[in-house]
């Protein structure tokens, strides 16, 4: 009783709260209506401001040779192996030489066949070799490193055929392969580009193994698609980076994962940093790569690195929190040692997980490259943003169908893999039945190698043999652009919206006193989310408002907004009509799987063909980026609604549109909700990409640090979005909880 | 069958879950029962317990889910550090034992079968079995070998490349099974091995059950829910409640005698004579006025039913495995069993 009387006076003090709260702000708007409000108030002024921007960059500074020399240092390593792929995909030259970077080869490549295999025996010859390796190049000297090189090679194969011979096992003669690979490469015998035609039907058979025909079609397509446009190159410069950039992120979230899952102080620091992390702009990882990796594609490696680790990170932490306790039991009971257990048994038991995360990492990493188009890295994004800074429509949307069709093939074929489960053979199968697919992707490979060898279309496609049709497909776009229904209607549109929609809200957010709207969006949060999030919200914004940029911040919120809010209107009618019947809904939510792997980038593109470049081209391609987690929550929240609970509302005799309103949507909140707050992340991150497009928003001001070296003014604006974007998550995952709490779904 | 010597002494033993537990126990009163404990906000997984098991012995924990019988199997095997007293292995306290030093008992001396059979998904059942065997470090041809009889023991033979969903659950217990008894275990612990097994596949696997045991003669420590299994299983049955051990004893006693409330309840239903056996009944000591055809002492009232209904004797010889006759047991003592008036 008594805690009933608490608890009565605790909703009565937040409720009195909110109002005060609510109050407060309405009167200081109304004060300034009648002209009375005081100048602090409406702005920060200028003198108050911290200078936080040039503060930082005078400690950055100081501090910046010693930062800079251990840089240069993975820099070096990273570009060792990117030349290489680069050399292997698309024929680049390598034309240096550091033994640090064979070691830096070896190193993985060992640690790599331990793990997998876990024998002592491979590993320690292999690393003793390594370290005597490097002990020699440092005595030897330069002319001499490639003797040694073959030497070690010759060696490390001896080592290599005896594990094979003596006790079967494959993989030191895998990494025997790959090393051998880059030891001709280094000695500058040329091995790439390696042909199209091989490369494809590489991919067709892995696509086979994983998923079957369909898998087999989609990724040997993509590679014949990508020859025959005549994009190779810019597929394979993009491809390249990703191939290195990728497995890094991986192994890096891996451990850092693990880190987090054993020291809970290590996973507490981490936690508001891997939240930063994931709402910051990608402008913000892309300066500081800028400036200590210089431009171009080590720059562009390192940003992609950086940004695909943080999920990777919380995938294996889930993953290992979530392995049975009977299997963690039984390793125990086994006898496993510390070691043993998290690689025999936590490790392989969350094998799901973590490959949902090497998913994850792939995807973002592609998305990334495409992104870091921006500071220079060649390849798919470069082009395309070339194409349509010259409003070349056709060429453009020959490049976009390109990294769809990417994204889709490297989507699919690493989600085939997180399901694909072990099978046995019957006894007594052949070795070769054993080893069919790998088999069969080496004489594919070998096959196409010595084919295109004596045809020189399957090796590459020349200038003049491509089948690119992009002057007919700028003229049809154009063309149809020009029909006068379709101007109408965009025109229409876009006169509309802007002048009164889009203005009026905006100059009215504008208006509206710094202190008003910091009050306005702490009660948002207190209502919806309660006092946590509300003192996050206060404290964020209050941060927002200091740094001197309120204005844009305001405009770059503005403009999430509207599209939110847009996307909303044409969005959850849609996904309410899908999910009524299981034919479209499935449909549709495949639609939104594969539209969720575009690169982001993909979606400024019809945006700009619809509207041209203006403040509804930004909000277009905001929208039809966050309509894909909108609808698909809402389809899958409606679902998701227990069938005894609709066939309740059934026999209860509720309408349709009753049963929608009273039982549906009620318990569908919590999940659509979760696809809002994605929304609104997407729409922050889209926000800042749709700077290109040209707006006036912190994403014009991050754009602009790029050309320059003002690392504190791009971390300062990075940080404005990112308190934004994390205000909204932390009040609508609050409400989430609570509201999954209260319904009993959790 | 029971030896002087236990394999395992628990003395004392306490598991609490809570916040610095040690520190609770010691200002801990001895009368304080489960739910003060449970109001002071620990819970009370094992509560004071004392028990030893025997060498060859097989003891039944049985108890009710959240009764602490899982958790007392779990300190036993120091998957849980245990708050207080002491449990000795073979006279040594494992509490003391450093980390290696309990990898090593673990992987020389226990094996243990879980719930849900916790095999490793992505190994075959030849790598699962011989999982125990890797860890310690066997050769690969050593492994194999042993992991192959452990199957053909189990009756898996055929199924060594499989993987665990390919299998149904009697087979996968059956893994379970073999990889428990891969390193030849001293002790053998099984956490409801067939809870999660259909009534059908249960019975199977508990004739299979007794047919390794027989053949194999583990000390082993039996945990369930299930009061017919216990009987039908064990040597002794400790029948917990609340973390405490309600009663200790061989089945026939417990159904004879239940000591609490508590016992009496799960015993109601049971129908003595299945339990009870000859010998139970019997009064020592061979008489010569007692003649006829001797019945065997380990045989159940219901087993000799027939008799005990037709033949008119008062009292009947009893005789051990050997055909010696060493006592004798009133025939109307068996036919109160048997019509269950006790």
């Amino acid at each position: 009783m008594q805690s009933l009387i608490f608890a009565k006076q605790k909703i009565l003090n937040d409720k009195s709260i909110l109002f005060s709260l609510l109050s407060l702000s309405i009167l200081l708007v109304l004060a300034k209506i009648i002209g009375i409000l005081p100048d602090f108030l409406n702005r920060m002024p200028e003198d108050v401001i911290p200078k936080y921007a040039e503060t930082f960059d005078e400690k950055f500074n100081n501090n910046r040779d010693w930062m800079t020399s251990i840089t240069r240092f993975f820099s070096q390593r990273l570009e060792f192996q990117l030349k290489v792929m680069a050399h292997l995909f698309y024929g680049a030259r390598v034309h240096f030489f550091n033994p640090i970077d064979w070691v830096s080869l070896i190193f993985p490549a060992t640690a790599f066949v331990y793990f997998i295999d876990g024998r002592k025996i491979a590993s320690v010859t292999a690393s003793i070799i390594t370290i005597s390796a490097i002990l020699f190049t440092f005595f030897i000297g330069d002319e001499n490193q490639l003797t040694l090189m073959w030497l070690f090679l010759g060696l490390s194969a001896v080592g290599c055929i005896y594990t094979f011979v003596k006790h079967g096992f494959l993989s030191p003669m895998i990494i025997l392969g790959i090393v051998s690979i880059y030891a001709i490469i280094l000695n500058g015998y040329k091995l790439g580009p390696l042909p199209w035609s091989s490369i494809a039907a590489t991919a067709a058979v892995i696509g086979y193994y994983l998923g079957g025909w369909r898998l087999a079609l989609l990724g040997g397509g993509t590679f014949i698609w990508t020859a025959l446009i005549g994009q190779w190159k810019l597929a394979m410069e993009t491809l390249s980076v990703l191939v290195v950039a990728a497995p890094i992120s991986f192994i890096i979230g891996l451990l850092l994962g693990i880190a987090a899952w054993k020291f809970a102080k290590f996973d507490k620091f981490l936690r508001p940093l891997l939240s930063v992390l994931q709402t910051l702009p990608f402008f913000t990882y892309l300066l500081p790569a800028v400036i200590f990796f210089k431009v171009g594609p080590t720059a562009g490696a390192m940003a992609t690195i950086i940004y695909a680790i943080p999920p990777m990170i919380l995938m294996t932490t889930l993953g290992l929190k979530k392995v049975s306790p009977e299997i963690v039991e039984a390793g125990k009971m086994a006898g496993c040692s510390r070691w043993q257990m998290l690689s025999k048994v936590y490790i392989p038991a969350a094998r799901t997980e973590l490959l949902v995360g090497l998913n994850q990492v792939i995807m973002l990493c592609l998305a990334m490259v495409v992104l870091t188009a921006f500071i220079g890295m060649p390849g798919l994004g470069a082009k395309l943003l070339a194409m349509m800074n010259s409003f070349k429509l056709g060429r453009s949307f020959e490049i976009g169908v390109t990294i769809v069709l990417v994204a889709v093939m490297l989507d699919r074929l690493s989600k085939a893999w997180v399901v694909k489960q072990p099978v046995h053979f019957e006894r007594g199968a052949p070795w070769w039945e054993r080893h069919f697919f790998l088999l069969a992707a080496v004489v594919a490979f070998f096959g196409f190698l010595l084919f295109s060898m004596e045809v020189q279309f399957a090796d590459q496609i020349g200038r003049k043999q491509h089948f690119s049709k992009g002057k007919e497909i700028d003229g049809l776009i154009k063309g149809f652009l020009d029909i006068d229904g379709v101007q109408a209607v965009t025109g229409w549109l876009r006169w509309f919206l802007i002048t009164k929609v889009l203005i009026p809200f905006r100059d009215t957010l504008l208006w509206v006193p710094t202190s008003s709207f910091i009050l306005f969006i702490t009660v948002f949060s207190l209502w919806l989310g309660g006092k946590k999030p509300a003192i996050y919200a206060f404290l964020f914004f209050c941060f927002v408002a200091s740094t001197g940029w309120w204005d844009r911040s305001v405009i770059t919120l503005y403009t999430v907004i509207s599209a939110v809010v847009l996307a909303m209107l044409i969005g959850l009618p849609m996904a309410i009509w899908a999910a009524r019947s299981d034919k479209w809904s499935r449909r549709i939510l495949l639609f939104c799987d594969t539209a969720q792997t575009f690169p982001s980038f993909i979606y400024l593109l019809p945006a700009i063909m619809l509207f041209g470049i203006n403040d509804v081209a930004v909000i277009f391609s905001i929208l039809i980026f966050t309509l894909v987690p909108l609808v698909r929550y809402t389809v899958e929240g409606l679902r998701g609604v227990p069938p005894e609970m609709t066939e309740a509302a059934d026999m209860a005799g509720a309408s349709r549109f009753q049963k929608l309103i009273n039982v549906q949507l009620p318990l569908a909140l919590p999940t659509m909700a979760v696809g809002f707050n994605q929304a609104i992340m997407f729409a922050f991150f889209m926000v800042i990409i749709a700077a290109f497009i040209g707006t006036q928003d912190l994403g014009q001001e991050l754009q602009r640090t790029l050309a320059g070296t003002d690392l504190g003014k791009n971390f300062v604006l990075g940080l404005c979005v990112s308190l934004m974007a994390l205000t909204f998550d932390q009040t609508i995952m609050s409400w989430t909880e609570k509201r999954k709490k209260a319904l009993g779904l959790k | 069958m029971t030896n002087s010597k236990p394999v395992i002494s628990c003395n004392n033993v306490w598991k609490l879950f809570g916040f610095a537990p040690e520190k609770y126990l010691k200002t801990l009163s001895e009368d304080r029962s489960y739910e003060e404990i449970q109001a002071d906000g620990y819970i009370a997984g094992v509560k004071d317990v004392s028990v030893d098991v025997f060498e060859g012995e097989m003891l039944v924990i049985m108890g009710l889910s959240g009764s602490g019988k899982s958790t007392l199997l779990r300190c036993m095997s120091r998957l849980h550090d245990i708050t207080g007293g002491t449990i000795k292995i073979d006279d040594q306290d494992i509490m003391a034992l450093e980390e290696k030093e309990l990898i090593n008992l673990r992987r020389n001396k226990m094996g243990m079968v879980f719930q849900s059979f916790g095999l490793l998904p992505h190994r075959s059942v030849l790598e699962n079995v011989a999982f125990p065997l890797e860890m310690r470090g066997q050769s690969k041809h050593d492994r194999r070998d042993r992991a192959l009889e452990v199957i053909k023991l189990v009756g898996l033979e055929g199924r060594e490349d499989y993987f665990p969903r390919e299998l149904s659950g009697g087979q996968q217990q059956r893994v379970g099974i073999a990889r428990s008894l891969a390193i030849e275990p001293d002790i053998w612990f099984l956490d409801e091995p067939f809870s999660a097994l259909d009534p059908l596949i249960r019975r199977e696997m508990q004739d299979e059950f007794l047919r390794l045991q027989d053949m194999l003669g583990k000390t082993i420590i039996f945990v369930t829910h299930d009061f017919d299994e216990a009987l039908r299983l064990a040597d002794r049955i400790a029948i917990m409640k609340d973390g405490a051990i309600e009663q200790c004893d061989t089945p026939d006693k417990i159904v004879l005698n239940p000591a609490t409330d508590y016992v009496a309840k799960f015993t109601q239903e049971i129908d003595t004579a299945r339990v009870v056996r000859a010998k139970t009944l019997m009064r020592a000591g061979a008489k010569k006025s007692i003649t006829g055809v001797a019945l065997s002492a380990n045989a159940t009232i219901q087993e000799l039913a027939r008799t005990i209904v037709n033949d008119a004797r008062k009292e009947f010889p009893i005789e051990d495995e050997k055909g010696k006759i060493i006592g004798s047991m009133n025939r109307q003592e068996a036919l109160d069993v048997l019509l269950g008036d006790k």
